[in-house]
């Protein structure tokens, strides 16, 4: 078919489906002591994929990205980057580089120097060098810095140093670790925004870590949200958040409604429970009819919070369960007031079993 | 916190009494060097050179200058190599017994010098005399490296306490092996300490005189060892005079580095 096939051009970045995988985790498990930080985790990351490792602290997706770099050897297990065994291989043997949390920049090494050294080490000659080291200075628009020392930036610059000093060496596989945590809100959503337009760029596959959930779906072209351990749901960012497949991922990504007992029968037949997001309710009069194929509750609105974009509904439907809507501010706004009774109405799809 | 003004002035003047009692023997040391009698009477009535041009002159100093200068030199490379061995173990390793380790190699500082020096003295007597090595400069130096690798475990092992990790590993991520890991990034992020360390080991060696006493065969005579045998000989008295000057002056010179180096790094 012709159409798929541009398609697959035009897309730069998730082609190589069907190659090797870039770094494939088999049954891999990490215990310290009596710890079981990692249990029995199987993953691909595919070429070219800007792939998140999302999760609460210590749910083991630092462990997980610290073993693929070989930080950590894992207690059970296969790892293979690029279809080659590389379970007990030092770090220095492995063609993957690593954009550590606090940057991890050499104090004693001006910026030039820090990002020449693994060009250094491969024995590179000083032209290539010096080429290599412009070139990825320029890249990440710092090319006026390479003279001073680490301590005379700031901590967003000390950050594209660290990328600059991973990107130069052109792995296979560039690892971040929450690799933006240390910067301030405004600065850390420019960087997203660059890091996503560098991965692109190069072509690179980025395995990123985030406790994040809103840069881990901003970012990444697929995402495995960790629970303790283990992956809970491996997709795409749409894929988690529009069908969830566990409770913990409905709830972790974004805000739900979690709906169970008499409701979820009504609405499904079946007490299991269920997920629904809240902006995906809208608010109705009781009087309006029901449109097909959606599901409905009344429910009395007994909170009403204006956040500027958005207005939030905190409403209890007549099951007693409490419901969240979420509604964009603008002309389809319902105007419902406090202590109205409404209907809530929503497609059927969007009810969820997790 | 603020001061009230009466414990303000009391204070300044407990300070003024310690700095005196610290400060004006030693410059009294360094007026009496220049005193042309040699009983050192004060106030002093003539000045003179020439204390200084016969300690210049003198062999038994020159001697004494360089054995100080061999033991020292050799304690502090002993020092540097094993101390900094040590505290990289201990900060970077977990293994049995790694406190009492900790515990046994910082030890001799607290051990008083005598009880060092007695107990060499018996090893080498009684152990390694038979075997062909009596007392004499390996003994002494042997004696001295004890309490010099203190000096630079504890400077070496503060420092790598606080040293970020994450860049051993940076270098590593990079391609470095371990040997080139520790020799570009983990020494360098230690190697002020390691001086510092370093210094203190060599001025501490060079005025030690007790361990030095039990350790050192007769014929071996350090500087202090030299300063404490002609002190009561009237005639070499204002050389000695003399040789503490220089000694004042030289050892100022170490602590003061080592100060300025272990404080450059806070910033």
């Amino acid at each position: 078919m012709p159409t798929t096939a541009t398609k697959a051009k035009a897309s730069a970045a998730p082609t190589h489906h069907h190659s090797t995988p870039a770094i494939s985790l088999q049954q891999v498990g990490k215990s310290f002591g009596d710890f079981e930080a990692v249990k029995g985790l199987d993953l691909e990351i595919r070429k070219g994929e800007f792939f998140s490792l999302l999760g609460p602290s210590g749910s083991g997706k630092t462990t997980v990205l610290r073993m693929i770099a070989g930080f950590e050897l894992p207690t059970a297990g296969r790892i293979e980057l690029g279809g080659q065994d590389v379970t007990y291989a030092a770090p220095f043997e492995r063609d993957v580089n690593t954009v550590f949390q606090d940057y991890a920049l050499f104090p004693h090494l001006t910026v030039a120097q820090n990002v020449e050294y693994g060009l250094k080490l491969r024995k590179l000659p000083k032209a290539e060098r010096t080429a290599r080291v412009a070139e990825a200075l320029e890249m990440i628009q710092l090319p006026k810095v390479a003279r001073r020392l680490p301590s005379q930036l700031s901590g967003g610059q000390r950050q594209r140093i660290a990328l600059a000093r991973a990107l130069v060496l052109r792995p296979q596989v560039l690892l971040l670790d929450e690799p933006l945590g240390a910067l301030d809100k405004q600065l850390r959503e420019q960087m997203q925004i660059e890091l996503k337009a560098i991965q692109r760029e190069v072509g690179i596959t980025f395995v990123f870590v985030t406790h994040d959930q809103e840069e881990a779906l901003t970012l990444s072209d697929r995402v495995a949200v960790f629970n303790e351990g283990k992956i809970d749901q491996v997709g795409s960012p749409s894929d988690l958040y529009e069908r969830p497949s566990t409770r913990f991922v409905a709830s972790f990504l974004g805000n739900t409604n979690l709906i169970d007992g008499e409701l979820a029968r009504q609405l499904t037949g079946s007490p299991a429970l269920l997920s629904l997001r809240p902006e995906h309710i809208v608010v109705r009069p009781l009087d309006s009819i029901q449109e097909s194929g959606t599901s409905a509750a009344t429910a009395v609105i007994e909170e009403i919070v204006y956040t500027g974009p958005t207005t939030r509904f905190m409403t209890r439907t007549d099951h007693g369960t409490q419901l969240i809507v979420q509604e964009q501010n603008g002309a389809t706004s319902s105007g419902a007031t406090r202590g109205s009774t409404v209907r809530l109405e929503w497609p059927s799809r969007y009810n969820y079993t997790v | 916190m603020r001061l009230s003004a009466p414990a303000k002035i009391t204070l300044r003047v407990f300070a003024g009494i310690v700095m005196a009692a610290i400060y004006l023997p030693l410059a009294l040391v360094i007026t009496n060097s220049f005193n042309a009698t040699t009983s050192g009477s004060f106030p002093i009535k003539e000045f003179t050179t020439k204390w200084w041009v016969a300690a210049w002159h003198n062999e038994g100093v020159r001697e004494a200058l360089w054995t100080s200068i061999k033991v020292a030199s050799v304690a502090t490379i002993i020092a540097l190599v094993l101390g900094s061995m040590v505290a990289f173990a201990l900060s970077r390793y977990e293994f049995f017994g790694k406190n009492t380790v900790n515990l046994l190699v910082v030890l001799p500082i607290a051990l008083p010098g005598i009880v060092t020096g007695v107990a060499l003295n018996n090893t080498f007597k009684t152990v390694l005399e038979p075997l062909g090595i009596g007392l004499g400069l390996f003994s002494v130096i042997v004696g001295h490296a004890t309490f010099s690798i203190v000096m630079v475990f504890n400077n070496v092992q503060a420092r790598m306490g606080r040293m970020n990790r994450g860049l051993e590993e940076a270098a590593m991520d990079m391609g470095a092996n371990m040997f080139k890991t520790f020799f570009q990034v983990t020494f360098p992020g230690f190697r002020s300490a390691f001086i510092a360390g370093g210094l203190l080991a060599f001025a501490l060696s060079f005025d030690e005189i007790v361990v030095t006493t039990f350790t050192a065969a007769p014929g071996t005579e350090t500087l202090p060892i030299w300063i404490f045998n002609n002190m009561s000989r009237p005639n070499q008295a204002p050389v000695v005079n003399v040789i503490a000057a220089v000694l004042i002056v030289a050892s100022m010179i170490p602590v003061y580095l080592s100060q300025r180096l272990t404080g450059d790094d806070k910033k």
